[in-house]
């Protein structure tokens, strides 16, 4: 009976003959859409060596609405709503962006109150938005402790939203033209106790957080983003800044008033997710100091374009008097307010980027073409740069130093 | 600003002005939209292509006019440079992705709108749709109703009294399901008689394709 001889030099040839089988092998996963590190319905389609990313394609559009479909059959003042679902997690900044981008389509100029007011508004939607940003962030890097302290902060400026204009979450605030309504007594006052809260929580966060060793290890060196690349693919808002671009809107080609206020604006220097986190964390701060500055030189007087009789409504004691308001208030609400012909672009510096409107009016009350220009979409597009070469475990990390909304991404 | 547009006029001969109500803006014909966009962004500092979009003027000639808003992140200021498509039946231009990584999505965006054309796009698919949906959304003439037919859908004709056919949906759109383990609740579509896997039957190919459609309805007019 012949035995035979096996020897361990056997084995472990074909271990290594299995293994130069399986070697660079490649692995497609897909990450998505509901995963909770996707804040949203974002997919990713990943092709993986090991635990290495080696090809990373996004794929959006679970949230397309159509917004710009919609936008084209019905009047200006209806479609205010719809920029609430934009980037719904600071939605009056989309409101106010959508009544300036008509207002300039129609050369028109709104009072310093409202315009004091909408900018009020825009910061607040900054600290709300850039709460939950880093909040979120956080919790992405696995602390849930940071999210706690955010998100009570942010609750707060949801109370402020309900009081100004009765809902909490999609706003609605502006009209084309003006205000849904002026602010209500002692609204400023509440205003400023909240900032007044705010400012030892946001010390508290940087303490817990920010001069965090886990945190510093986990962010620092990862996605880093090149200034060339950074414009190249068109990245906006904190994610450009963060890169060292020193692009903001507010400061370069100021509007609502922005000239008039001291604010500084945050760059990195390496362009990683540590200092998009900074950029964020030094923003909030800023944001607080314009707010305080709005609230001691708030003006009076008007607050919407009286003389705009054909754009916004009159008021409602005067339309139930008077007959030239009723018909105004009629054909507006009608036919919507009367833009002339043209076409206008328009971007603000929304708390995700920049915000565009791109406007095509045949005239009257309805847009011929509206198209959104979405800071969240253009963010995303540097991923399939940017994520091959990290690890698998790293990509929350990444995603969530963006801070995008799938909501404006798919519009 | 109108020293800039006399300066852009007289360097480059085969720009028009355009009507505007903000900032500089000119009609670039296809052939030398490359060479002009290379220029602006080389020459006159617009490093940063902020959008890429059309408008349908549907009944007019060039009925597409593809729109770019260029920014200068030196000088803060814009720039819009527009070129029509010269075929209204199969609109195309030439792509500038190989300038600006960022026109990659933006232009994805506009042909799943628009079913323009960017020659040279490396990848050229739907971004916000879904594959193989038979419309382009944003032209003029989709049936935003569903479009009248002899023998419509029984359920919308009973219920709404309209000989409407709806615009297919199979392969989308998508829904999660409230209920049931995680694996359930991925977004999945109503219909899944095709899906990303399973192809398109194509007896579906000769139903409701934009351009017969869009041809049939000019019949009509």
């Amino acid at each position: 009976m012949a035995i035979k001889e096996v020897s361990i030099g056997d084995i472990s040839a074909r271990g290594a003959a299995a293994e130069q089988e399986f070697q660079g092998e490649h692995l497609v996963v897909n990450m998505g859409p509901s995963h909770p590190a996707t804040h949203g319905v974002l997919r990713l389609k990943l092709e993986l060596d090991g635990e290495t990313v080696t090809k990373c394609e996004p794929v959006v559009g679970y949230l397309h609405r159509g917004d710009e479909k919609i936008a084209e059959n019905m009047t200006y003042n209806q479609f205010v709503p719809y920029t609430d679902r934009l980037d719904y997690l600071g939605p009056i900044h989309n409101n106010v962006t959508f009544a300036m981008a008509v207002e300039k389509l129609a050369g028109l100029e709104v009072p310093p109150r409202c315009q004091a007011i909408r900018l009020l508004c825009c910061e607040l939607a900054r600290v709300q938005s850039h709460l939950l940003g880093v909040g979120v962030y956080a919790m992405d890097c696995g602390s849930i402790t940071a999210f706690m302290y955010t998100f009570t902060e942010r609750e707060k400026i949801y109370s402020l939203l309900e009081q100004l204009c009765g809902a909490r979450f999609t706003t609605s605030y502006t009209r084309i033209g003006g205000l849904q309504r002026d602010i209500p007594d002692g609204w400023l006052g509440n205003v400023r106790k909240v900032v007044d809260e705010m400012e030892p929580v946001l010390d508290e966060l940087d303490a817990l957080i920010t001069r965090n060793r886990i945190f510093y290890d986990r962010t620092v060196g990862l996605g880093v983003i090149s200034k060339e690349d950074a414009i190249a693919y068109g990245l906006t808002g904190p994610n450009l800044r963060g890169s060292g671009v020193a692009l903001d809107l507010r400061k370069d080609d100021p509007y609502l008033g922005y000239e008039n206020y001291e604010f500084d604006v945050p760059i990195g220097s390496t362009g990683d997710c540590y200092d998009r986190w900074l950029v964020r964390m030094v923003e909030l701060r800023e944001s607080l100091k314009i707010i305080k500055q709005v609230i001691d030189s708030m003006p009076d007087g008007p607050w919407y374009a009286e003389e705009a009789k054909k754009i916004f409504a009159p008021r409602k004691d005067k339309v139930m008097t008077s007959m030239e308001e009723l018909i105004q208030n009629f054909m507006i609400v009608t036919e919507g307010p009367q833009i002339p012909e043209g076409e206008v672009y328009f971007e603000a510096e929304n708390p995700k980027g920049l915000l565009g409107f791109y406007i095509v009016s045949k005239g009257g009350g309805v847009p011929y073409r509206m198209k959104i220009r979405s800071p969240s979409f253009c963010n995303l597009s540097i991923l399939p740069k940017l994520v091959p070469g990290h690890m698998v475990a790293d990509i929350p990390v990444i995603l969530g130093s963006f801070d995008f909304v799938m909501g404006e991404c798919d519009r | 600003m109108s020293e800039l547009t006399d300066d852009l006029l007289q360097a480059f001969s085969y720009l028009t002005k355009r009507a505007s109500r903000d900032w500089p803006a000119f009609d670039c014909p296809p052939e030398h939209l490359i060479e002009f966009l290379q220029a602006l962004r080389q020459e006159y500092g617009y490093d940063f292509l902020t959008d890429v979009t059309a408008i349908d003027w549907y009944e007019e000639s060039p009925r597409f006019v593809v729109v770019y808003h260029l920014f200068s992140t030196q000088q803060a200021r814009y720039i819009r440079v527009a070129t029509p498509c010269l075929d209204d039946n199969e609109p195309s231009v030439p792509t500038v992705s190989g300038i600006w990584p960022t026109a990659d999505w933006h232009e994805r965006e506009t042909y799943d709108m628009f079913g323009i054309q960017f020659e040279g796009h490396p990848d050229l698919r739907r971004i916000l749709m879904w594959e193989e949906y038979p419309y382009f959304p944003l032209r003029k003439e989709f049936p935003l109703a569903g479009h009248e037919v002899d023998l419509p859908a029984e359920d919308i004709a009973e219920r709404t009294g309209v000989k409407a056919q709806p615009a297919p949906m199979m392969g989308g759109p998508f829904h999660s399901g409230q209920t049931g383990p995680m694996s359930r609740r991925e977004p999945r579509a109503d219909d899944e008689s095709w899906t990303e896997v399973k192809r398109r039957p194509e007896e579906l190919d000769s139903f409701d394709q934009p351009r017969e459609f869009r041809e049939s309805a000019r019949r009509e007019q």
